[in-house]
């Protein structure tokens, strides 16, 4: 395993802090404080190519890897754009991979180049009120009448939906006491938003204001068949083939939030002087940050050693989980002590670290919760009784 | 028209550059690298002039260690057609750069160069005049606005006072300033082609150049800091600091 980036690696993150450079700060504070979607910060990549960076160059992408995307992932939410500039790609990057692997050539021509474009925005239709992390019990209908398929339910924390044209859905098409395993049943969509049936409401969160999430009530949602990725029942599986690229896209961002605030946290204990020296040099202030950066660059470690086996065709499943776990912890902790080293200012929003605790928190608690991780670990690597 | 535009690695504009202990130069081990600015809108107005059709082909040239390679790469990808890198470790002075120029001209018979006006490491606003003189081409420095007239270049030039118009024959050197246009980004998809364009490698030994420096740096230090101003009450008070402590009046 290389420990260090490519030349091309190491460009792909240059450029990307070159655009997010224009991106600065105040442009998230502002976004977060309006709550309106990085539309600029959206073209800008979307015109420099940049969401094509995993999809195939037969389809207008640049066909390489998860760990170039996450390479760029992770220097977006390093410029200090944290989640909001990640999320607000984040679908465009990766989301569409089981239409790669799963979709017909037809599809794959009709879905993907509006994407890389960023002429379609999509969203992520999986999680439901009712459900919580146990997946295979969904409850959202997908009804099949004649050559197309109606839907009816209900999904909890869809991001992006206020602006995505497109929808990515995981909804039930077998009921489950008719299904022969608990993984069957489950159907794949790939289909226009249409808003005339599906009400879509925001909810109001701690952060991350830029970029919403959302009730979404199906009432009657049509889809054509040819809108359906895959076989019928097999849903579960082609979601599960894209979890673990997704784990260690939140992963490289996280470890980039905590860069961020870490040298925000830095640069002030430089600066500010207290009882007559600056206040980074009382080690009290020293040891935690310096802890701060062992553990994100141990974190960084794991993600992109996942990211390695992943593009390799390897097993990473163990690796991605616990880079995501790793990161997401390293990430807030690094936040939450800028946050502390800034005194009273870290809890001012002009110092911008607030923003970056408050964002540091999704990738603890999605796609995947912290217990899940650990309880999949436990299972999977340790060989321990599955406890959930 | 053939374009020939050299690029220098250069400390990133945004670092904080520090002395070396020993006062024989600044650090720039471990420190981020780029393209000099004033080179990437050399690059960037080579493109242009390309985009417009005026431009057929685009050389991109860096002189320096092995790692000028990635400056070249990024030209590429802004949309230069291929590189030279003229590979020598240790210090080259606009003389010798001037003078490897030079020779890579009787090669490639380009019809302008352009370089930056300066490299923001040394500030020696050198190079380009030199090779304008080496090669008795005609010159148009500090470029603010160029344009293709009559079989020729109508160059703006940014000068004391105000702005001076020149037409130039070709071939010819034109040296940028910081007005004359605003470089792209590189976009993913070009980034992935510059790694397809060819850089060919040559060091000064096959070019006939002597890079022997011929000054020699005494030493190097920072300048001294800047101490806080004061606030005075009144001019009474202003004109006498200014007489009786700074003694200026
Ligand atoms: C900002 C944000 C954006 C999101 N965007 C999307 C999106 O675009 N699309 C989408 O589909 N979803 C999205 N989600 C949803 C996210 O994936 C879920 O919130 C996450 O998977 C957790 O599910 P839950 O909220 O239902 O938690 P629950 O399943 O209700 O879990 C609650 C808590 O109980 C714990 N728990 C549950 N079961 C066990 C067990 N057996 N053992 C121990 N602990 C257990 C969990 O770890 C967690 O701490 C988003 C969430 C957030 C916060
Ligand atoms: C919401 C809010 C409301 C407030 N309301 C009021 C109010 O009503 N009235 C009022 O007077 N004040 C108020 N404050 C100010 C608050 O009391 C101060 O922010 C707090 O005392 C810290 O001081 P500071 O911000 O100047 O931090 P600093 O003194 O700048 O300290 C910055 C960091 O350095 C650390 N540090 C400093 N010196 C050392 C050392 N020698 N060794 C180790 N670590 C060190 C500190 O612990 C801290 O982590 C409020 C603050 C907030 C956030």
């Amino acid at each position: 395993m290389g420990f260090s980036r490519t030349a091309e690696q190491q460009e792909i993150r240059e450029q990307t802090l070159r655009i997010c450079a224009d991106f600065g700060d105040d442009y998230w504070l502002r976004k977060d404080r309006e709550g309106t979607f990085p539309e600029e910060f959206f073209r800008a990549m979307a015109d420099g190519g940049w969401l094509g960076v995993a999809m195939p160059q037969e389809y207008g992408g640049a066909g390489l890897g998860i760990t170039e995307a996450s390479v760029m992932m992770q220097a977006v939410a390093e410029s200090g754009a944290c989640m909001s500039g990640a999320s607000a790609i984040h679908m465009n990057i990766f989301g569409l991979n089981p239409v790669v692997v799963f979709g017909t050539e037809a599809q794959k021509r009709r879905m993907l180049p509006p994407l890389i474009a960023g002429a379609d925005k999509a969203c992520f239709g999986v999680t439901e009120p009712n459900v919580g992390l146990n997946t295979t019990e969904l409850k959202t209908r997908a009804e099949r009448v004649g050559d197309r398929y109606v839907v009816n339910g209900q999904k909890m924390w869809i991001s992006t939906a206020q602006v995505a044209t497109k929808i990515l859905l995981l909804a039930r098409t077998t009921p489950l006491d008719q299904v022969r395993k608990k993984t069957d049943g489950l159907s794949l969509f790939y289909t226009t938003l249409d808003r005339s049936k599906v009400e879509i409401r925001l909810i109001e969160k701690m952060g991350r204001h830029a970029v919403d999430s959302n009730m979404l009530f199906f009432d009657g949602l049509e889809i054509p068949e040819e809108d359906r990725i895959g076989e019928e029942g097999k849903g579960f599986r082609y979601i599960l083939h894209g979890m673990n690229p997704e784990r260690i896209l939140i992963a490289a961002e996280a470890v980039g939030i905590g860069r961020a605030a870490l040298a925000k946290a830095s640069n002030y204990a430089k600066e500010r002087i207290v009882f007559g020296r600056p206040i980074g040099q009382n080690q009290g202030i020293q040891h935690p940050l310096a802890r701060c950066w062992a553990h994100l660059e141990a974190a960084d470690l794991m993600t992109f050693k996942a990211a390695e086996l992943y593009d390799q065709g390897q097993e990473c499943g163990a690796e991605a989980n616990a880079a995501k776990y790793l990161a997401g912890e390293a990430g807030f902790t690094a936040a939450e002590t800028a946050v502390m080293t800034h005194g009273g200012m870290g809890y001012a929003q002009e110092y911008h670290v607030e923003r970056y605790l408050r964002e540091s928190l999704i990738p603890r608690i999605a796609p995947v919760s912290r217990e899940l991780i650990l309880s999949h670990i436990a299972e999977r690597v340790l060989g321990l009784a599955k406890s959930y | 028209m053939k374009l020939l535009v050299p690029v220098k690695r250069v400390v990133d504009y945004n670092v904080k550059v520090r002395v070396k202990a020993d006062g024989t130069g600044v650090e720039t081990a471990n420190v981020k690298m780029s393209m000099n600015p004033f080179d990437e809108i050399g690059v960037e107005e080579a493109v242009r002039l390309k985009e417009k059709g005026v431009a057929t082909e685009i050389v991109a040239v860096s002189c320096g260690p092995a790692a000028c390679a990635e400056q070249i790469r990024t030209a590429l990808a802004m949309g230069a057609d291929r590189g030279i890198l003229v590979e020598h470790d240790g210090v080259l002075e606009p003389l010798a750069v001037a003078k490897l120029l030079k020779a890579l001209v009787a090669k490639e018979s380009p019809d302008l160069v352009i370089l930056g006006k300066q490299a923001i490491d040394d500030d020696m606003n050198a190079t380009g005049q030199m090779l304008a003189a080496l090669l008795g081409w005609a010159q148009g420095t500090y470029a603010s606005k160029i344009e293709a007239a009559d079989g020729g270049l109508l160059v703006t030039r940014e000068v004391d006072g105000g702005l001076e118009r020149i037409q130039l024959k070709l071939p010819a050197i034109v040296t940028t300033d910081l007005r004359l246009n605003e470089p792209r980004y590189a976009s993913l998809p070009n980034i992935m082609k510059a790694r397809k364009k060819p850089i060919e490698n040559v060091k000064p030994a096959d070019l006939g150049v002597d890079v022997t420096p011929r000054l020699t740096v005494l030493k190097v230090a920072e300048p001294p800091t800047r101490q806080a101003g004061k606030k005075v009450a009144s001019v009474a008070e202003l004109v006498d600091k200014l007489r009786n402590e700074a003694k200026v009046i």
